[in-house]
């Protein structure tokens, strides 16, 4: 395999997810979408194409369309049309698949996303849309188990997806960081479209699916020939599939072949893309418009009302936090990765008074999300509620206790032998210690007892007065307050 | 007077003073149907199924219901899908099907307390003009034996040509309606697209399938098309109009009606046994004081190529569903080879399955929908198809109703131009303008053909604006007043 590093090539990367909408029913039946129900209990006669049957749109799937256009920024296109694209396959019960062809839904738009990786600092990058649009997930066809047949679950036939289709905008002469800038885009579209409500997300059960068309060139060429990468269900499986698919289109031009067109799965096992079938026996889907639906006219008045009813979006979000609070971008991007993170750092920060947000920013940012991540759950399941990490950081910022304290009765209330910090603070006496007069006596004890570091602080050792508000610290049981220990320590040592 | 003469008014009176009652109605006309099987009208009669539907009509009736159709007999077209009767689209591909739903035409009439006599025999998936195209043999014309009842609809129009049934539903998407009732000397009704819902309607060509009826007299035509027509949620492409009642016009006088003549209508193609009839009608009109206006509608000679691009298109499509995955008929692997994978199993399952005329359609609409040829060809037709309808709307500015021949023949004989398709197509040069403008229409009897062909009704089409039911039915209905050629039985069938 080359190395990483191209010399004299260009990876270009465009993307289409199929992000499944969270309508409670089909897109053209009434048939529930909910994942994990027993096969073929969940197909509508609408779904299994029997004789006679008609579509009716659902109008939830295209709020949630509008949702997204008016997210990215695109246009909402006043009437678009539906459109069959046919083919044969079991897992499609009409032989046709209901979509959009020539006149999507929403077009244009565009999505800023962070770009992280090796080698390099993060960088911002917009990728622009070329369209989205809405049409029907197919069934599952499953050809294990059935003893040299295909078993056929309609449960997703009819599911509602938005299909996102970006430019080739990603350009970038180095293949790790092309991969790098692909992924970036498609946690931001993850973000973003669990963000607006509008699709769960969850890449294991197929909510959320990216295809990644990726080809090379001479930097200045005209676009070399693409290969489609289909079904990367995890960030980590594109990265590693992009990285794969350039690298080979690169070895092979340069040994002398020439690329097909050609649709390629990624293997996650042995880490490489195979051929899925090749374009030049490509279908012609002979798409028309379908008679069976009437053209989608939308209002202006419904593009408005949806407007009126969008969410802060994350970027507007990040903004606001970063005036309004004065955290660091950096912060404000952590806290707005999706909603309900968010939604809890503000909730905290109302609880608060004025002046708390960077602390704020500083406990969910750190140990909140710490214990996230060690007990492999989302915020949505935190133990600490809202409430209860504000009425925590009320008494570090009242002086009641201070941060080390704190980070005690946090791990306390995270395992729920407490219902507040006050409770806890009060059954085990953690009270910060700030009566002067018992700091003054700790000071006076822990002076007497350590002559040799007061007199080398005097001497001029900076390291001994830290050694000395340590043993403060340890006679106290962790509980004074360090502030005032400090201002003590240092008048009875000037005195 | 029996009971298979009697106008429906007149049936309904008398099951209304209890004189008859809907099990003595739906024996006498299942005896009917059993007596003259040899027209092969019927697929699927269950006598334990009516007799039990006409004893809860009686039943409701004894509960106080009295409803205009209350115990009135009807055959169902087998386009139709119904719950209690097999739905065969007179097919192999769906030989035995059960639907687990009724179409809404059929439950819509059914609730309105109508007894269901079996289905009714037609072209394969509605597809021809003479019902030789059925799976399970042919219809005959009870007027002539030796000739075709006309189609799609010819078992609709045979059996209530020969008084088997008093109302049967039919479907025109081209002229299945109308022609096989100017065939069989009967009145065909052809509403405005998108009155009656296609919920549960086999789909041939989705932007023109229009359910309507036959019947013995516009007059009872009237009575049973607000139950026929009406919005459906379940059809996207469903009129949302308030329900209407369509005999308040049978009372109007013609007097000063405009009725325009469309001079193309009666150029070289029209046979003279054919004109005269309907020239002879036309003046009926005059002398009852309606005014005869020439008009023209040059791009409806247009017609017969934009419909055979724009149907077969549509249906190449709709019956993909027919692939022998979930339903219907699947290539067998009893006896004769197994499949050897999927493509073999799907292709062997339409080849059995499919007839001659489904296929040719289903290969040109392919054809007309490809890469390369979609624009020459289903575009192009679109584009025509909007001036017709324009040349309609502009021709109502001038008249009221339009008048012509329904078919350039009388019926023809078995076998004269099933050879040639194109010939077959011909039939419906006078029909597919109204159907691709999607204006109502209906066919009445008005005259008999000449010498060998003297037996051989002939009929006389009216054409309305959208929506104008009443007005067409009441105009029909006028020229009935002063004619008698509805009142004609076929001799054999007159007792």
């Amino acid at each position: 395999m080359a190395g990483m590093t191209t010399t004299g090539w260009e990876v270009v990367i465009g993307l289409e997810t199929h992000a499944q909408l969270s309508t409670v029913s089909k897109i053209f039946s009434g048939a529930s979408t909910a994942f994990g129900a027993a096969p073929n209990t969940q197909a509508s006669v609408v779904d299994l194409a029997l004789p006679g049957v008609l579509p009716v749109l659902n109008r939830g799937a295209v709020e949630r369309a509008i949702r997204f256009g008016l997210a990215v920024g695109a246009t909402i296109a006043p009437r678009s049309v539906f459109a069959r694209k046919n083919y044969f396959y079991p897992d499609l019960p009409k032989g046709y698949q209901i979509s959009q062809y020539e006149i999507p839904v929403v077009q244009g738009g565009a999505l800023a996303c962070i770009v992280e990786g090796k080698g390099f600092e993060p960088y911002a990058k917009t990728v622009r849309l070329t369209r989205a649009h809405l049409e029907e997930d197919a069934g599952k066809s499953l050809h294990e188990d059935f003893a040299g047949m295909s078993g056929i679950d309609l449960n997703r036939a009819g599911t509602p997806l938005l299909e996102i289709v970006t430019e080739p905008d990603i350009q970038v002469a180095n293949i790790e960081q092309a991969a790098s800038e692909a992924v970036a885009y498609a946690r931001a579209l993850h973000s973003l479209v669990t963000w607006l409500g509008i699709c769960d997300g969850n890449m294991q059960e197929g909510s959320f699916r990216c295809d990644a068309n990726v080809s090379v060139r001479r930097p200045g060429a005209a676009l070399g020939t693409r290969c489609e990468i289909k079904n990367l269900n995890s960030f980590r499986f594109m990265h590693q599939a992009i990285v794969y698919e350039a690298s080979r289109q690169i070895e092979l031009i340069e040994s002398g072949g020439t690329v097909v067109q050609q649709t390629r799965l990624y293997d996650p096992d042995r880490d490489e893309t195979r051929s899925m079938r090749s374009k030049e026996d490509a279908m012609d889907y002979r798409y028309f418009p379908d008679p069976d639906l009437l053209p989608l006219e939308i209002s202006s008045e419904w593009i408005e009302r949806v407007r009126g009813e969008l969410p802060e979006l994350p970027a507007a979000m990040r903004e606001r936090l970063v005036a309004a609070y004065g955290l660091s971008p950096y912060d404000a991007g952590l806290l707005t990765a999706d909603r309900a993170s968010a939604d809890y750092f503000e909730a905290v920060v109302k609880a608060l008074p004025a002046g708390q947000a960077k602390a704020v920013a500083n406990w969910v940012n750190g140990d909140v999300s710490a214990a996230l991540n060690a007990g492999q759950i989302g915020i949505g399941a935190a133990p600490v509620s809202a409430a209860q990490l504000a009425g925590l950081i009320a008494r570090v910022a009242d002086g009641t206790i201070n941060q080390k304290t704190a980070k005690e009765v946090f791990t306390s209330l995270w395992q729920a032998e407490g219902a507040t910090a006050d409770a806890i603070i009060e059954a085990r006496g953690l009270r910060q210690i700030s009566d002067s007069g018992a700091l003054s006596a700790i000071v006076d004890a822990v002076l007497a007892a350590n002559p040799k570091s007061v007199e080398e602080f005097r001497a001029g050792k900076e390291k001994a007065f830290n050694a000395l508000v340590g043993q403060v610290m340890k006679q106290s049981r962790g509980k004074a307050n360090p502030q005032q220990v400090n201002d003590i320590l240092h008048e009875k040592l000037a005195g | 007077m029996s009971l298979h003469q009697a106008s429906l008014a007149e049936l309904a009176k008398r099951l209304a003073a209890r004189e008859l009652s809907a099990v003595e109605l739906a024996q006498h006309f299942l005896a009917r149907i059993d007596r003259h099987r040899a027209l092969n009208c019927f697929l699927d009669v269950r006598p334990e199924v009516t007799l039990a539907q006409a004893r809860e009509a009686d039943a409701r009736r004894a509960r106080g219901e009295h409803g205009a159709l209350l115990g009135i007999p009807v055959a169902h077209k087998d386009i139709f899908v119904t719950r209690d009767f097999a739905s065969t689209a007179a097919s192999r591909m769906l030989e035995g099907y059960m639907s687990p739903f009724d179409a809404t035409v059929v439950a819509r009439l059914s609730a309105a307390g109508m007894v269901t006599l079996g289905k009714v025999n037609c072209d394969e998936f509605a597809m021809g003009s003479s019902n030789e195209n059925s799976a399970y043999g042919p219809v005959l014309n009870p007027w002539d034996t030796s000739a075709v009842p006309g189609g799609s609809s010819g078992g609709s129009s045979a059996a209530v040509g020969a008084r088997i049934a008093p109302v049967a539903t039919a479907t025109d998407t081209g002229g299945s309606i109308r022609e096989p009732a100017a065939f069989c000397g009967i009145t065909g009704t052809k509403p405005t697209y998108g009155r009656p819902s296609r919920w549960g309607m086999i789909a041939f060509a989705s932007s023109l399938d229009t359910a309507g009826l036959m019947t013995v007299s516009a007059e009872d035509a009237a009575w049973v098309l607000s139950a026929v027509c009406g919005f459906d949620p379940k059809d996207s492409t469903s009129v949302d109009r308030p329900e209407e009642d369509f005999t308040r016009d049978l009372g109007h006088p013609v007097q000063g009606l405009r009725i325009g003549v469309p001079k193309e209508f009666f150029a070289s193609g029209l046979q003279p046994e054919v004109e005269r009839p309907v020239r002879a009608a036309l003046e009926v009109y005059r002398s009852l004081g309606a005014t005869l206006v020439d008009i023209s509608l040059p791009t409806a000679e247009l017609g017969i190529p934009v419909y055979y691009v724009v149907a077969p298109a549509e249906c190449s499509s709709n019956l993909s569903r027919f692939d022998g995955v979930r339903y219907g008929h699947r290539a067998s692997a009893r006896g004769d080879r197994e499949p050897l994978n999927l493509e073999d199993m799907i292709k062997r399952s339409r080849a059995e399955g499919l007839g001659a005329e489904p296929k040719r359609r289903i290969l040109i609409g392919a054809y007309v929908l490809s890469h390369g040829y979609y624009d020459a060809y289903y575009i192009k037709a679109q584009q025509v198809r909007r001036l017709i309808a324009n040349e309609f709307q502009q021709a109502f500015t001038q008249c009221d109703l339009i008048a012509g021949p329904v078919t350039t023949s009388v019926a023809f004989g078995f076998g004269e131009k099933a050879a040639d398709p194109v010939s077959m197509y011909m039939s419906d040069l006078y029909t597919i303008p109204g159907s691709l403008a999607g204006v109502p229409s209906v066919s009445i009897p008005c005259g008999f053909g000449e010498g060998a062909h003297a037996s051989r009704p002939v009929g006389l089409q009216l054409m309305a604006n959208y929506f104008d039911e009443a007005r067409l039915l009441g105009a029909a209905h006028q020229y009935q007043l002063a004619t008698d050629w509805h009142r004609r039985a076929p001799p054999a069938f007159a007792d």
